[in-house]
């Protein structure tokens, strides 16, 4: 029955659709929850059934920020925090496609902190998806801004004095209609969460709490990837529709898990388009016209034209 | 337990050993136990899991959703042939 060391293990495995293949094995640790949310956001896609083109991946510097080079989408490894701004580009250049950002907690929230607060006062149409393993983890351990308090970082060796970003809790101040947030052991609620993202219309934020067993377990002394998801299954608490004020996490505390907010509200676009439809009038291009469209457009003026003037 | 037609799904587990890190997310939160700790080391020097009893696999596919590594994945069994394919268990 069982089929061990298979030479074509690589093709054969149903996420060689999804993933860059070639490039493993990858570079997270053992132990690691990056991969989980990979393989969780492939199953997404697979059971969203969207068009692969159409879908693009954008990350960040840091472990999370790897995850654009093992997709097999387009992807883009941007700068550090800057993955925000890259996905609007991409997403206003064509509106048409699904643009989700991967990223860890301090690429997301403290260097591109800004970035994400106006992504999600705009209602940008996008898809965050935000690896939380409460430190940098390829820098060296450093604190971040949602390391709990009184927590050891290589930059607070006698524990962390400040109090930390509650995610879900900014994301729903500054206006984001889809907030989720789920631990690397919630493997298929991910998976489900990362497929309504996709499907939402607005700035949607996807939350998973992730170990990391080299720099936040071993500084703290919590042993490796197996505690931390034993402390997940112990600790995480399925809440959903919870007031979002009610989330933040303690150190080793209880974790508020679920879909938290989901609303409807004009996206950027829509409002961009409504308000100069309706301050410019009947000449306003409507904005997000691809350029195939706006060339079979002027062929038909042609034509028009051309059949006016027999 | 009696389900009328419907059969237990079954399914056969790939591992692909030089991949694994031995994080042991699979032998730990596998439903039916299938899988177990090797003895024996990998390339890089972690234990691998190998199929302690391929007959309890359901086919639920957990251990490729949680695999940090994507060194794991589960097909369904072939089915046995002169049963009903449609009352295979789904």
């Amino acid at each position: 029955m069982n089929v061990n060391a298979n030479a074509n293990f690589a093709q054969d495995n149903p996420m060689s659709q999804f993933l860059r293949m070639e490039r493993m094995p990858h570079i997270w640790c053992p132990g690691c929850g990056i991969g989980t949310v990979v393989t969780a956001f492939a199953e997404a896609v697979k059971k969203s059934g969207l068009d692969l083109d159409k879908i693009a991946i954008v990350s960040g510097i840091g472990c999370t920020g790897r995850t654009a080079g093992y997709v097999k989408l387009d992807s883009f490894h941007s700068t550090h925090g800057r993955a925000i701004p890259l996905a609007t580009g991409l997403k206003l250049a064509n509106p048409e496609m699904k643009v989700v950002v991967f990223s860890g907690d301090g690429d997301l929230t403290s260097i591109g902190g800004n970035h994400f607060i106006h992504a999600a006062r705009r209602n940008m149409d996008i898809t965050v998806v935000c690896v939380n393993n409460f430190t940098y983890g390829m820098t060296g351990g450093q604190m971040t801004p949602t390391t709990p308090h009184t927590a050891n970082a290589s930059t607070t060796p006698y524990g962390n004095y400040e109090y930390p970003f509650s995610l879900p809790f900014l994301a729903d101040a500054c206006g984001a209609t889809y907030i989720a947030r789920w631990t690397s052991l919630h493997a298929r609620q991910i998976s489900g969460s990362i497929k309504e993202a996709l499907n939402h219309k607005g700035f949607s934020f996807v939350e998973v709490i992730a170990p990391c067993t080299t720099l936040y377990q071993r500084r703290n002394r919590l042993g490796d990837g197996l505690d931390a998801l034993e402390y997940y299954q112990n600790d995480a608490e399925i809440a959903h529709g919870l007031d979002t004020r009610q989330v933040d996490i303690d150190y080793q505390g209880k974790i508020k898990v679920g879909k938290f907010v989901e609303k409807q509200k004009p996206t950027y676009l829509d409002n961009v388009n409504q308000h100069y439809a309706q301050v410019i009038g009947d000449e306003y291009e409507l904005y997000g016209k691809t350029t195939p469209e706006k060339e079979a457009e002027a062929k038909a003026k042609a034509e028009s034209a051309a059949k006016g003037a027999v | 337990m009696y389900f009328g037609k419907l059969k237990e799904a079954k399914g056969v587990v790939h591992i692909n050993e030089s991949w694994c890190k031995g994080c042991g997310f699979c032998v730990n939160y596998c439903p039916t136990k299938v899988l177990v700790l090797s003895k024996d080391y990998n390339a890089k020097g972690y234990h691998p899991p190998q199929v302690q009893d391929a007959e309890l696999c359901r086919d639920c596919k957990f251990c490729e959703l949680i695999c940090p590594e994507f060194a794991i994945y589960v097909s369904p069994a072939p089915s046995d042939g002169d049963e009903d394919k449609e009352t295979h268990g789904a």
